[in-house]
């Protein structure tokens, strides 16, 4: 039985990381899925629902409610811009907005929840020769309970070689706005997630969020670090026939 | 920007990349961490715990006027004394007032976060009187002028040989030693000329048991014991927001907090006071007061939304799991509760216009949610306090302006498409011209301490139509 699935694209991957984007859409097609990729997308909100701007944020999210509202199932390779959907909406928006958004907020699934938990799916066919550790992020891990899912895909790919880092699943210090207006707090928080990551000796470290991998990506590069980011999504995409 | 917020900046950049401070709270926290583990295990249900607690902080916060009468009249029955207090100024005169009738010159005092926040001892001192911490951690700061590093352990920051140097120049030059137990015993014989010459004993509470008329102190040092039965004068100083209804509440209550607070099974010396010494007792002030702080607290207590922020009971679980706090240090926040718990309560006892940063100063990772004994949703509080500063207009129209313009941009495709290539493309420029990571960066509060952001040329929905047309979808 093929699902259809729409495909969720947070803004920051759309604009910056796009190969995830891609790899997320090759990883459920493989798997049998019906991919589609609603173009009247932009962003969910969060920025200014995160900076306190709810009356800027709510318009995205009603927004957000019309484009996916018709879908069974959306898939977004982030955890949080899945939390925002999920778990924020419902704080953010009222009335009958609130009471769709808690039902859509049902079926927007994180990328490798909705292999594992929907698609039943713990083996893509994927090979990545290396020595792979998971930074379980924020959002995922605390709002939405995803702890296992993605370690359970990576353990199932050929090849990988699957390690844990200390404390993986701390914070690496993004944050948003906050890697931006506390640079000086966010870079040290980083400085102690790189310092985890190499210590397990990690040739790439992966998540589940570009935006986390982004900032670890830009601690690591500054301090001449040798370990790689790289998406969950794209692990799984690589070397399958 | 706010004073505070420049001087939070200030020292954010000089704490955060500070290796040896980052160092030593991290081997604290390490130990912390393994305690309370073990401390847990010993409860049949961890979760449950919490989730109990929560409820009856949840009965005690929605009933805290009958609560707080309660045991005010039974307090009263016993002979004390109790006052409310509006404000800090009120509990503060009150308590000064007392001293100057008794005629007091001495003042030992136990641990207390709320005479922190409402400045007592300077108030005291301003009479002429000495007023001595008795708590270790307290008395050490005390030593230093400093106020406390964390709301539990306040001398976290320091190391023993920091403490050996810190006695031989205020107590004792003759001190060659660091040994723990040394150092203790040079507090101890120090401090009981205290506890005997002193006529006031100032202590706070960690619960006010609403049905007994009870105050409930926990300490390790004993020194509460001491600071509320020697003195002929006993004070307590605490927040409205103590209150728990029932005696056997503390049944939870107490192993609950010695496991969150120091990863103890219990706090080593419990004790409950109810009143003055009564006829025939051999111990025991001769006067009792309560003094019941408002400072703000009512106010939050109207706030639908933002109640729960009471249920707190000073644990310090918070301090500990949060990652800002740990980079940062207690001394930073230039607040009286610092980390996460600070971040949600001193914008709204203490005001948002100086406060303002505070609540922007989190990730949002959500550890402090995780590991508290009463469940309060510290990452929505942050949420609230953010949307609070947003609508007082405090970030300035700039931001304000940016955002309407961000948000009209992304209610439609179009626009977001073409705002998402021209900052992309801008983005690009600034690498060609190698700018990244310069003065001239506009991304350099990025960039200062990154890599440079990847600027593709094309988007994803760009790459997907293109694949479109070249393959079907299968």
């Amino acid at each position: 039985m093929a699902l259809r699935v729409a495909l969720f694209i947070p803004c920051f991957v759309d604009q910056l990381f796009p190969q995830v984007g891609l790899d997320t859409t090759a990883v459920l097609r493989r798997i049998g899925c019906q991919v589609e990729f609603p173009e009247d997308q932009t962003c969910c909100g969060q920025p200014a629902f995160n900076t306190g701007r709810w009356d800027d944020a709510r318009p995205c999210a009603e927004r957000f409610l019309q484009v996916f509202g018709s879908y069974e199932h959306v898939v977004c390779p982030s955890g949080s811009c899945t939390t925002m959907v999920r778990k924020f909406y419902p704080d953010l928006l009222q009335g009958e907005s609130r009471q769709q958004a808690l039902a859509l907020g049902r079926r927007v699934y994180e990328f490798s929840e909705f292999l594992v938990r929907v698609a039943g799916v713990r083996e893509v066919g994927a090979e990545f020769p290396h020595k792979v550790t998971y930074h379980s992020s924020c959002h995922a891990t605390r709002e939405l309970g995803i702890t296992e899912e993605p370690r359970i895909l990576l353990r199932n790919v050929r090849g990988l070689e699957f390690v844990e880092m200390q404390h993986a699943d701390e914070c690496c210090g993004f944050g948003g706005m906050f890697a931006v207006k506390f640079a000086e707090i966010s870079s040290a928080m980083g400085d102690v997630k790189a310092a985890n990551i190499e210590a397990c000796g990690a040739e790439y470290v992966a998540a589940i969020d570009s935006s986390c991998l982004m900032h670890v990506e830009g601690i690591l590069r500054h301090s001449n670090r040798a370990a790689k980011t790289i998406h969950l999504a794209s692990i799984l995409a690589a070397g399958a026939k | 920007m706010s004073t505070a917020a420049r001087e939070f900046h200030r020292k954010a950049a000089e704490k955060a990349p500070d290796l040896v401070h980052r160092q030593v709270i991290q081997r604290n926290m390490v130990s912390y961490d393994i305690a309370v583990d073990k401390a847990k295990g010993r409860f049949r249900d961890w979760q449950a715990g919490r989730r109990r607690a929560q409820q009856i902080k949840w009965e005690a916060i929605n009933n805290l006027d009958k609560l707080l009468e309660q045991f005010e009249a039974k307090i009263l029955e016993r002979g004390g004394h109790v006052f409310w207090a509006a404000d800090a100024q009120e509990a503060c005169k009150y308590v000064v007032d007392l001293a100057r009738r008794r005629g007091v010159k001495t003042v030992v005092k136990s641990k207390s976060m709320v005479t922190e926040e409402i400045l007592l001892s300077p108030a005291l001192e301003k009479e002429g009187m000495q007023v001595w911490e008795t708590d270790l951690g307290e008395w050490i700061v005390q030593l230093r002028h400093e106020p406390p590093y964390h709301i539990v352990t306040p001398a976290m920051h320091l190391s023993r040989q920091d403490i050996s140097r810190l006695f031989r120049e205020k107590v004792d030059p003759t001190i060659d030693t660091d040994d723990p137990q040394k150092l203790v015993a040079v507090a101890r014989r120090f401090l009981r000329r205290a506890f005997f010459a002193a006529e006031m004993g100032i202590s706070g509470a960690n619960f006010l048991v609403a049905d007994a008329g009870m105050v409930a102190i926990s300490t390790n040092e004993g020194n509460a014991r001491l600071t509320t039965s020697v003195p002929p004068l006993h004070v307590v100083v605490t927040g409205i927001e103590k209150v728990i209804p029932r005696l056997e509440d503390l049944g939870l209550f107490w192993p609950l907090l010695a496991t969150s607070g120091t990863g103890q099974p219990i706090t080593t010396y419990s004790t409950l006071i109810g009143g003055p010494r009564k006829a025939g007792e051999v111990d025991g002030p001769e006067e009792f007061h309560v003094v019941l702080v408002d400072n703000g607290r009512s106010r939050l207590l109207a706030d639908p939304e933002q109640r729960e922020i009471l249920h707190c009971i000073r644990c310090g679980a918070c301090l500990n799991a949060c990652p800002v706090y740990r980079n940062i240090g207690g001394h930073t926040y230039g607040t009286i509760y610092p980390g996460p718990i600070g971040s949600v309560l001193t914008p709204n006892l203490a005001g948002i216009e100086e406060f303002h940063h505070l609540p922007f100063a989190s990730s949002l990772c959500g550890a402090c949610r995780e590991v508290c004994p009463v469940r309060i949703d510290l990452p929505l509080h942050l949420l609230q306090n953010r949307r609070k500063v947003a609508e007082s207009g405090i970030p300035g129209l700039a931001e304000m302006a940016g955002f309407k313009v961000w948000s009209w941009a992304m209610m439609s495709p179009q626009r977001y498409v073409f705002f998402g290539a021209l900052s992309r493309m801008g983005m690009r420029m600034v690498k060609a011209l190698g700018l990244s990571g310069s003065l001239l960066d506009p991304m350099r509060p990025w960039t200062k301490y990154r890599a440079a952001l990847p600027a593709p040329r094309q988007s994803f929905r760009e790459l997907w139509r293109k694949q479109r047309v070249v393959e079907k979808p299968e």
